[in-house]
């Protein structure tokens, strides 16, 4: 079993509305330090390795499903699970 | 004309449309669920809004899956008129029969009011019942509504008349050139945030949707009926 840890987030090219309130949220707290913050999603998936390369499944379904390419990236990695 | 209403789990404007339809434009309409393989019977698509699948992971992404999307995307290579309001716009992004994505509105904020749209082009056979530059009151009700595209997209939108509606006055969710509804190169699919099938009765507000379903009618009695 393999875990695969994928991040999807806003294209830098796209405002992230969420990322910018909480960005003035962070400022009115006093985190000057605060530069921007972008909002994104994490999605956790658990394969079993088929004869496809795990690689080419993954891309295929962030691309399809999990990230719409025209306003989001996407970016992953993969993690060997511990079989129960 | 018989229209189909596609009714995903989580719609909830579908009782409108089959409403708007049957007893305010007069024709023929059917509830037509998402697992349905055939929608031949059908001379016009209508994907009403709501929350298809609790609009988990981005609204629209799932419903583009069923069963039926293919039929929809095949009635809309036939030419066949197709209708996305709302989350049906967002349906018909997701599967790529409109270009775009749609964001969060710019002030987070869910916008359920009733906003003036301009008729940017007429001439399609959604708009022909109205007349170019228009302003009519249709309400709007969402939170994802803040439609994107890169500018290569947007320059096509614009050189080919594919944006229809757009916001009078204040943008309501900063969609980008104030869009509120766009239709595909061959102009048979309509997709808009607004929603026609709520101002359909001057006695709920507004009757000024109505007639974007009877220019539907119009094209399609213009191609389909020989007059003696």
């Amino acid at each position: 079993m393999m875990k695969i840890k994928i991040h999807v987030t806003l294209r830098e090219s796209v405002l992230d509305p969420q990322g910018t309130a909480v960005k003035s949220s962070l400022h009115a707290m006093n985190y000057h330090e605060v530069q921007d913050v972008r909002i994104g999603k994490y999605l956790e998936v658990m394969i079993e390795p088929s004869d496809r390369p795990v690689d080419e499944v993954v891309k295929e379904m962030c691309e399809k499903l999990l990230a719409n390419t025209v306003i989001e990236d996407y970016e992953y990695e993969v993690e060997e699970a511990v079989t129960q | 004309m018989k229209f189909a209403v596609i009714v995903f789990p989580g719609s909830n404007c579908d009782i409108d449309m089959y409403h708007a339809i049957k007893d305010e434009l007069g024709e023929e309409a059917e509830y037509v669920w998402h697992d349905t393989e055939d929608l031949s019977g059908y001379d016009g698509i209508l994907l009403p809004g709501g929350f298809s699948y609790g609009d988990y992971l981005r609204s629209g992404s799932i419903a583009r899956f069923s069963n039926v999307m293919k039929e929809v995307v095949k009635a809309a290579e036939e030419g066949k008129p197709v209708l996305g309001v709302c989350n049906g716009f967002q349906i018909l992004l997701e599967a790529g029969l409109l270009p775009g994505a749609m964001l969060r509105n710019k002030e987070l904020k869910f916008m359920c009011r009733t906003v003036g749209l301009v008729v940017e082009n007429p001439d399609t056979m959604f708009t022909s019942a109205y007349s170019k530059n228009q302003v009519i009151q249709i309400p709007i009700a969402h939170g994802e509504g803040n439609y994107y595209c890169d500018d290569t997209v947007f320059n096509d939108l614009k050189a080919n008349n594919q944006i229809v509606f757009t916001y009078e006055g204040l943008n309501p969710n900063g969609s980008l050139g104030n869009i509120a509804g766009i239709t595909n190169a061959k102009g048979n699919v309509l997709g808009m945030m607004p929603h026609p099938e709520r101002a359909v009765d001057a006695l709920l507000g507004s009757a000024d949707g109505l007639n974007l379903f009877q220019s539907i009618v119009k094209h399609w009695r213009d191609s389909n009926v020989i007059t003696a």
